[in-house]
């Protein structure tokens, strides 16, 4: 969000773009399934989570416009994150994206599979930022003492 | 054979004992079939309960003996309405919902800190109120804790759906297939927990490093904190009569009562004060009580039974090694683990029963080992997920249980192996 203030000119129209898994409540469904007639009468387990997350991703959506200070359009999608956010990508000029990997150091591991894969799949710019303080350059972890290439004999 | 089915029905008087065999063989396919398809969500009884009576009605059953198997799984099946009702009555309670509070202020808004709350949540949930309340109470509510601490769900959610079966292996209670073998052990109350503490333990461990290691870059980061709040006054009561109800469990040991009764009475202690104050209504303990599938339960072991005794037990027999040596043990859970993946746990603990308990008691543990930690692998029985798949498939949803079930790939043969050996061993200390 800060980053987004930083560097986005004031007079920039802002896109939230919030992806709700589908995963997550679909195995719980699945795993209801399973149960035969053991899941009780009235309670689909991922139709509450459903809406859990629909309420959460409310939530996130405006703090995030009330931290920023200015009006937002919003996009909430629904699936594969990664997936959702390229196709949610389409046709704007920056994507601003906050590492979500091991954020105690610089790389190599900053980034999660699903950044990973928005980075590399991306239909425009990205500005990619450290959520919290950006870690020291001595933070890089060292190289490996083993030779890149196996010594001659 | 099954196209002919009509005429052996229809042909009764005349039917040879092969025959009688094809028919009730033919009517428990028939029966498992539609409890996995569940057609417009009918009761799995629908077709179960039926064909029970039609092998009593055509005398393949004598009556005496489906009225003596009626007798024998009759406080299996009041025992397991006494747990179902008690579950929905500590989640009336909000019971579930404290330990969602209680989690969300104990994780102090780290992932790694939530995900370990969690594997106690779910670990005592399971072996005390059964799968069911792990899968269908506590999964939700541990998305909503993770959701409002700002935290990812998955890791939370997956290893909520984990424990559920591979953390039901302490108690009878923990799980249906537990129930239905526990009586066969012949094993006390707590004898059975004592044998199955090291499985269950082994289990939980192997589960929490491998689900740390898989969600690592998913554990990573901070949420949000929250305060810690009050448990209120309902919770802490449910708390104490499931506290009261796991000491009269320990008990039945030493006074001979049934534990299915102490079960009861505390199902009675949370739901007398709970209708008097009109928490909950009669018709909702009604509705936990389920009773079509209680129904569905009994018809399916009648079904197996007389299915067992036709010769499936014959094919079943060779198959399940005696003996308390690892490999046996290992053998008999395997197969228990193709079988609950293939069907569903229930219907393979039932076949397996009549031959694990000849094998003795630590074949009956390692089939339970093989039923409950195995399902993790295809989660319903591979059957129920190609059908849950076209469920989905038919509303246009896209089908993403692929991680789930790789992450029952990597936990399931690993779990399998460790609460095995655990029960090698525990079996050896505990005579």
């Amino acid at each position: 969000m800060d980053a987004a203030t930083e560097f986005l000119p004031a007079e920039a129209e802002i896109t939230l773009i919030h992806v709700i898994p589908a995963e997550v409540p679909e195995a719980a469904e699945a795993a209801a399934f399973g149960l035969w007639g053991r899941r009780q009468v009235n309670r689909d387990a991922g139709e509450r989570m459903q809406a859990a997350a629909e309420e959460a991703a409310l939530d996130l959506l405006t703090a995030a416009e009330a931290q920023l200070g200015r009006k937002t359009s919003r996009v909430s999608r629904r699936g594969r994150v990664e997936q959702e956010m390229v196709a949610a990508a389409e046709g704007i000029d920056l994507l601003v994206v906050a590492r979500d990997g091991d954020r105690s150091r610089l790389g190599p591991r900053s980034l999660g599979p699903a950044t990973r894969f928005v980075v590399d799949h991306a239909p425009c710019a990205v500005l990619l930022v450290w959520p919290e303080e950006t870690p020291e350059v001595s933070s890089i972890p060292p190289l490996p003492a083993r030779p890149l290439s196996p010594p001659r004999p | 054979m099954l196209v002919a089915s009509p005429y052996l029905v229809f042909g009764w008087s005349v039917v040879s004992p092969a025959s009688e065999e094809a028919v009730a063989a033919f009517l428990l396919v028939a029966a498992l079939a539609f409890a996995v398809i569940r057609p417009r969500r009918l009761p799995e009884a629908v077709i179960a309960l039926p064909a029970a009576l039609l092998l009593i009605a055509l005398g393949i059953l004598p009556l005496r003996e489906a009225g003596a198997e009626l007798g024998r799984i009759g406080p299996t099946i009041g025992f397991l309405a006494a747990v179902l009702v008690l579950a929905e009555l500590c989640d009336r309670h909000g019971l579930f919902q404290a330990a969602g509070r209680m989690m969300a202020a104990a994780s102090r808004g780290r992932p790694k800190r939530l995900l370990a709350c969690v594997f106690v949540a779910g670990a005592a949930a399971t072996a005390v109120l059964s799968l069911d309340a792990t899968v269908v109470l506590l999964t939700p509510v541990v998305f909503a804790t993770a959701a409002t601490l700002r935290l990812r769900s998955k890791p939370g959610v997956y290893a909520s759906l984990h424990l559920a079966n591979s953390a039901s292996l302490l108690l009878p209670v923990s799980n249906l297939t537990n129930l239905l073998a526990f009586r066969a052990t012949k094993l006390s109350f707590p004898r059975f927990g004592l044998v199955m503490a090291l499985p269950w333990l082994a289990a939980i461990g192997v589960e929490r490093l491998l689900l740390s290691r898989f969600f690592a870059s998913d554990l990573q980061g901070q949420g949000e904190v929250q305060k810690t709040v009050a448990v209120g006054a309902a919770s802490t009561y449910a708390l104490v009569v499931l506290g009261v109800t796991l000491v009269g469990f320990m008990l039945t040991a030493v006074i001979h009562i049934d534990p299915a009764i102490v079960a009861a009475a505390g199902a009675v202690l949370l739901a007398g004060p709970a209708l008097a104050r009109h928490r909950v209504g009669l018709g909702t303990l009604v509705r936990a009580v389920d009773i079509p599938f209680l129904l569905f339960v009994a018809s399916l072991a009648i079904l197996v039974r007389v299915v067992s005794a036709g010769g499936l037990q014959g094919i079943i027999s060779p198959l399940v090694p005696g003996g308390t040596s690892l490999w046996s043990l290992l053998a008999v859970a395997g197969l228990a683990a193709v079988l609950a993946n293939i069907l569903n746990n229930l219907p393979a603990i039932l076949i397996l029963l009549p031959a694990a308990s000849a094998a003795g008691v630590p074949a009956i543990l390692a089939a339970l080992i093989g039923v409950n930690v195995g399902a993790n692998l295809t989660y319903v029985g591979s059957l129920a997920t190609l059908l849950w798949r076209r469920l989905l498939r038919e509303r246009r949803v896209e089908l993403s249980l692929g991680e789930f079930l790789r992450l029952g790939t990597l936990t399931v043969p690993a779990t399998l192996l460790a609460s095995c050996v655990a029960l090698w061993l525990s079996v050896r200390i505990i005579r």
